[in-house]
């Protein structure tokens, strides 16, 4: 009912309603704020749909305030609101006038039926009345049978009870015949209460004599059955449950059901001993060594560790009441478990073929899995930690295996090289074979990082997120840096370090039986270990693994440090191995000539050019595997150098010569004294640095320095110091582009020369011209 | 000792040859044998006077060649050998001698102008170990312990054990023994071991040392390999007997327990330069 728009005609009306209204309002805190906020307006007898509007003072306000024709507009404009009001006003109240109507006839209609509702619930009250007295008069009338029947139930159930009783010792005969000894022993324990209570009276004490009787001879049977000890755990079981109700001794029993289960246990443990054959004691079939780890391991499980199981659940829901069980149990368990463990430990240590690791791994999983239901079923026990050892000591087992495939792998690479490096050299003679080093390098330590990447592949199964033991704090910490990283990856790479130092001590001095090349092959390959291999196949372990080192591990430039030693030793002893075979032909064709005796040079000798041949191969070799290193400047004209090589090498034999007139010998020996003094002092066997220029002029060093030393032991002719000349020049002519400063190969050729023409009987030297001529014709 | 200027004692010529005088008891006293292709190679008689720190010479013409080993006799002072090569007919032939040094050796101040000199007595020729036959000498080994009459010189291949008699004035073989193998083997040095009653030497051929037992002239031990080049020399550790010091081209220097020869005991790589020859300080 809420009137919009102006309301003047109704003034007063419209007012109270408001103001009841408002009254409402005020009362169901609608609105409080609102209006207070409006409080002025609405105070205000001016404002015409206030509460408080005042037609008086709004007239007079009006008046006093508007025009005439504002008057008037305001006089047709209030008519106009007043109007429509109306008919509005005159439309509601119709509305709710039909609402009214139907409303009273609708309370006219309920009046009627509430009458006729109030006459049935008279009625109703009647009938019940009546079914009231029936029922009371009815009970009456059967109580007395009911109490004769309740009588007749009791007596019932009584001669029942006594009928069990008379009957009880046949029935426990037909259940000792048929067996059922379980039936017999709950049958007795309903009887023996009331046969314990009546014993006094004869007739009861008869039967409860048949039933002892009976019992006894039940229990001696239950007894012999136990004894026997070949039923299954299940039916051991169950002869105990029976034994103990029937109030056997309970430590008696609870010993004699473990020795039960132990012989059974250990039957179970001898049928799978992978070393005895013995059948006819289970279904187990025994495995002999082929039969692979994951079925032994199975076999185990499912037959030892559940049938374990078994025995510890069925021993506590048996004894668990007595205090020592406990202890017992947990020595029985220990007892058995330790033989079973050694056994497994037997199996694993047979485990040697490191194909495939996975099956070891899930072996090993399912094994420790197995025990856990161990440790769960008896929760002290120390059979899972044992468990857990076990599997430790075969992964460290499994390691260390695996150390010795890498070693034996890396062998047998090396191996392979060799055979390599020997076959094009019978077939094609030179180059072909040197071809093949870079290569045969590039894929020996591919084959060797191949090798280490399965491995650790295979390593890693141990700590696979699937593998239950995998999250024990050994695999997490120390297997991956003690075991994989140290005792694998570091072992493994100081092995080829020392059996590359190996190479160099026995090979050196006994037989030299490794090819030259080999040597030079292993010092490039540790080489390359120590720049790059190293620290790669280390962050591989290290990422692959996780590795946190609590412990101290072997240092990354403690592993390289021992590589480039390696190399360094390699390298040196690639050089003394060269240089020997070259000093051995320089050593042979001066000591076995006769060198007073011999004819005038025409030729260089043969040795000479086979010395520079093979000084070129094994340039060769060299230069494809180690780069070509810092030269000393030098001049760039071949032919000059020569010239200077000339010059010097004359002046050095004419002073000589010179020397040899018997007026002066001192002053030249101190001359030629002096010149050494203040000459280079040169380190024969000095370690080379890691490139070609370094490696050749070590070897050449070498060969000089012998060919040197044995000159000085010989005495020649005149022509042989010639000889000695044309050699060295022709040495010269080609040696220098090996060395790194062709002034050393200049200085101990001089040497040489000078050497011999002071050994020299008749030291008349050729003309340099005559040498080069025949040096060049050679 | 450690406070006096080092004694440094020059030579004219080239020496490869030097020993101590063994039977000398009461001088440190050294024979070195010079080298020359052109002069009178000469032995200098060098004594050593400690407490005074200086050098005392006598030279001794050796007017047969020049020499390239020296052995002075255990037994007699006077007495030495020397492998020596002689020129004739445009051949160079290695020979052995025993000598005696004259006895009257007026002892002279190094220091003291070299006078001596101008008239150096010579040495006196007690016998040739004449050895031509079976090859070129390499070295003569005193018996180390005995009287001083039995030496052995190796030639070539051949180890000759000789009977010095008639006071070393006649030398005759008693025994030899012959290293047989492919190839020019040749003896490159030898020591007489003082242990085992005198009756083991041992020599170095190539890469290999040898030892021998006299009484049999047969091989005992042999160190194939024993150095990665040449042996230059050996020596015997004279206070412990199965110790033995070994060197070569190979700039090692090699200990070696006889009883075990695969390994050397110990290896020294401290030389720089191919090694001639190596003593055993006597005290070790």
């Amino acid at each position: 009912m809420d009137v919009e728009g102006d309301d003047s005609a109704l003034p007063e009306d419209s007012g109270r309603r408001r103001k009841v209204h408002g009254m409402l309002k005020l009362y169901y805190g609608l609105n409080e704020e609102g209006k207070s906020n409006e409080q002025p307006q609405a105070l205000d007898p001016c404002d015409i749909n206030g509460p408080h509007f005042d037609p008086e003072i709004y007239m007079n306000k009006l008046r006093r305030e508007c025009t005439l024709a504002e008057l008037m507009d305001q006089e047709t404009c209030m008519v106009k609101q007043i109007r429509s009001l109306d008919s509005d006003m005159q439309t509601l109240v119709y509305e709710n006038y039909n609402k009214f109507i139907s409303a009273t006839d609708t309370i006219r209609k309920m009046k009627n039926d509430f009458k006729k509702m109030e006459d049935e619930m008279d009625c109703l009250s009647a009938n019940m009345e009546a079914i009231t007295d029936f029922s009371a008069r009815i009970s009456g009338t059967l109580q007395d049978q009911h109490t004769q029947i309740t009588k007749l139930s009791g007596v019932h159930t009584l001669l029942r009870k006594l009928q069990f009783l008379f009957e009880l010792p046949a029935r426990l005969n037909k259940c000792l015949e048929l067996q059922a000894y379980s039936q017999a022993v709950s049958s007795h324990r309903r009887a023996r209460c009331v046969l314990q209570q009546y014993s006094h009276l004869p007739s009861f004490r008869g039967i409860q004599d048949d039933c002892h009787a009976i019992m006894d001879k039940l229990a001696q049977e239950l007894r012999q059955k136990f004894r026997d000890g070949g039923t299954s755990a299940k039916d051991l079981s169950e002869c105990v449950e029976l034994l103990l109700q029937l109030d056997e001794p309970a430590e008696e029993l609870c010993d004699k059901f473990l020795s039960h289960a132990r012989s059974r246990l250990e039957s179970d443990l001898q049928a799978a001993s992978p070393n005895e054959n013995i059948s006819n004691l289970t279904s187990l079939p025994s495995p002999t060594s082929n039969a692979d780890i994951l079925e032994f391991i199975d076999r185990g499980c499912n037959e030892f560790v559940s049938s374990l199981c078994l025995v510890i659940t069925s021993y506590q829901e048996l004894f668990i009441v007595h205090a020592q069980s406990d202890e017992l149990l947990h020595a029985f368990v220990d007892d058995l478990a330790a033989c079973y463990f050694s056994l497994v430990e037997r199996r694993i240590q047979e485990e040697k073929s490191v194909g495939d690791n996975s099956l070891l791994v899930r072996a090993l999983d399912r094994f420790h899995r197995r025990l856990q239901a161990v440790a769960k079923l008896l929760p002290g026990s120390s059979v899972p930690h044992h468990g857990t050892e076990i599997v430790i000591r075969a992964a460290t087992e499994r390691v260390k295996q695996y150390l010795s495939a890498l070693q034996s792998f890396y062998m047998d690479s090396l191996t392979d090289v060799r055979q390599a490096l020997a076959t094009p050299r019978l077939s094609v003679a030179g180059g072909a074979s040197h071809l093949g080093g870079a290569e045969l390098l590039s894929s020996l330590s591919a084959s060797i990082l191949n090798q280490i990447k399965s491995v650790l592949a295979s390593v890693h199964l141990f700590t696979a997120k699937d593998i239950t033991f995998s999250n024990k704090p050994y695999f997490k910490g120390e297997f991956c840096s003690q075991g994989v990283r140290e005792s694998l990856v570091v072992s493994f790479i100081k092995f080829i370090c020392q059996s590359s130092r190996q190479f160099c001590e026995s090979a050196g001095d006994k037989g030299g039986s490794t090819p030259p090349i080999l040597l030079l092959l292993l010092s490039r390959l540790c080489l390359d270990y120590e720049t790059s291999t190293i620290s790669y196949i280390l962050t591989l372990t290290d990422e692959q693994f996780l590795v946190q080192h609590h412990t101290p591990v072997t240092p990354v430039t403690a592993l390289c440090a021992e590589a480039r030693e390696a190399a360094q030793k390699l390298l040196n002893h690639y050089v003394k191995v060269q240089g020997l075979i070259i000093s051995q032909m320089l050593r042979k064709s001066v000591e076995t000539r006769d060198w007073v005796n011999t004819i005038e040079p025409r030729n260089v000798r043969a040795v000479m050019k086979r010395v520079v041949e093979d000084a070129t191969s094994i340039d060769v070799q060299v230069g494809l595997l180690y780069e070509e290193g810092v030269r000393k400047a030098h001049s760039s004209d071949s032919s000059k150098r020569t010239f200077s090589v000339y010059s010097s090498s004359r002046q050095q034999a004419a002073r000589y010569a010179a020397s040899y007139t018997p007026s002066a010998p001192l002053d030249t020996n101190l001359l030629s004294n002096i010149h050494k003094l203040f000459s280079e002092r040169i380190d024969i066997f000095s370690s080379v640095e890691f490139n070609k220029v370094s490696v050749m002029t070590g070897i050449i060093k070498i060969s000089l320095k012998t060919f040197l030393e044995c000159v000085r032991l010989r005495t020649f002719g005149r022509y042989g110091l010639q000889q000695i000349q044309v050699d060295c020049h022709y040495l010269q002519m080609y040696l220098w582009r090996f060395v790194s400063d062709e002034n050393l190969v200049h200085f101990l050729l001089d040497e040489i020369v000078g050497s011999s023409a002071h050994r020299c009987l008749d030291p008349a030297p050729m003309e340099q011209s005559v040498i080069e001529v025949i040096c060049e014709r050679g | 000792m450690e406070d006096d200027a080092p004694v440094i004692y020059g030579l004219e010529f080239q020496a490869r040859a030097l020993t101590a005088q063994t039977a000398e008891t009461d001088a440190i006293r050294f024979l070195v044998g010079t080298q020359s292709l052109k002069f009178e190679n000469q032995i200098h008689v060098i004594e050593f006077d400690d407490e005074n720190n200086i050098i005392n010479k006598n030279v001794l013409l050796h007017q047969a060649g020049e020499i390239w080993h020296i052995g002075a006799s255990p037994a007699d002072k006077a007495v030495l050998t020397t492998c020596y090569n002689k020129t004739s007919d445009s051949r160079v032939v290695s020979c052995a001698a025993v000598w005696r040094m004259p006895c009257d050796l007026e002892t002279e101040s190094h220091e003291s102008p070299d006078d001596s000199a101008h008239n150096p007595q010579a040495l006196e020729l007690l016998c040739h170990l004449d050895d031509s036959t079976y090859g070129n000498a390499a070295c003569v080994l005193w018996e180390p312990m005995g009287d001083g009459k039995r030496v052995i010189s190796l030639a070539d291949n051949h180890a000759l054990l000789w009977d010095l008699q008639e006071s070393f004035t006649q030398a005759k073989v008693s025994s030899t023994a012959t290293l047989e193998g492919k190839g020019q083997l040749k003896f490159t040095s030898g020591k007489w071991s003082p242990h085992h009653n005198s009756s083991q030497f041992a020599t170095a051929n190539e890469t290999a040392i040898r030892a021998w037992d006299l009484r049999t002239m047969s091989q005992i031990y042999c160190i194939e390999n024993a150095h990665g080049q040449l042996v230059r020399d050996l020596d015997f550790n004279p206070n412990r007997q199965y110790y033995l010091a070994s060197c070569g081209d190979d700039c090692k220097v090699k200990f070696w327990d006889v009883r075990n020869v695969q390994e050397p005991v110990k290896t020294l790589e401290d030389h720089s330069h191919c090694l001639r020859t190596s003593f055993w300080e006597p005290r070790i």
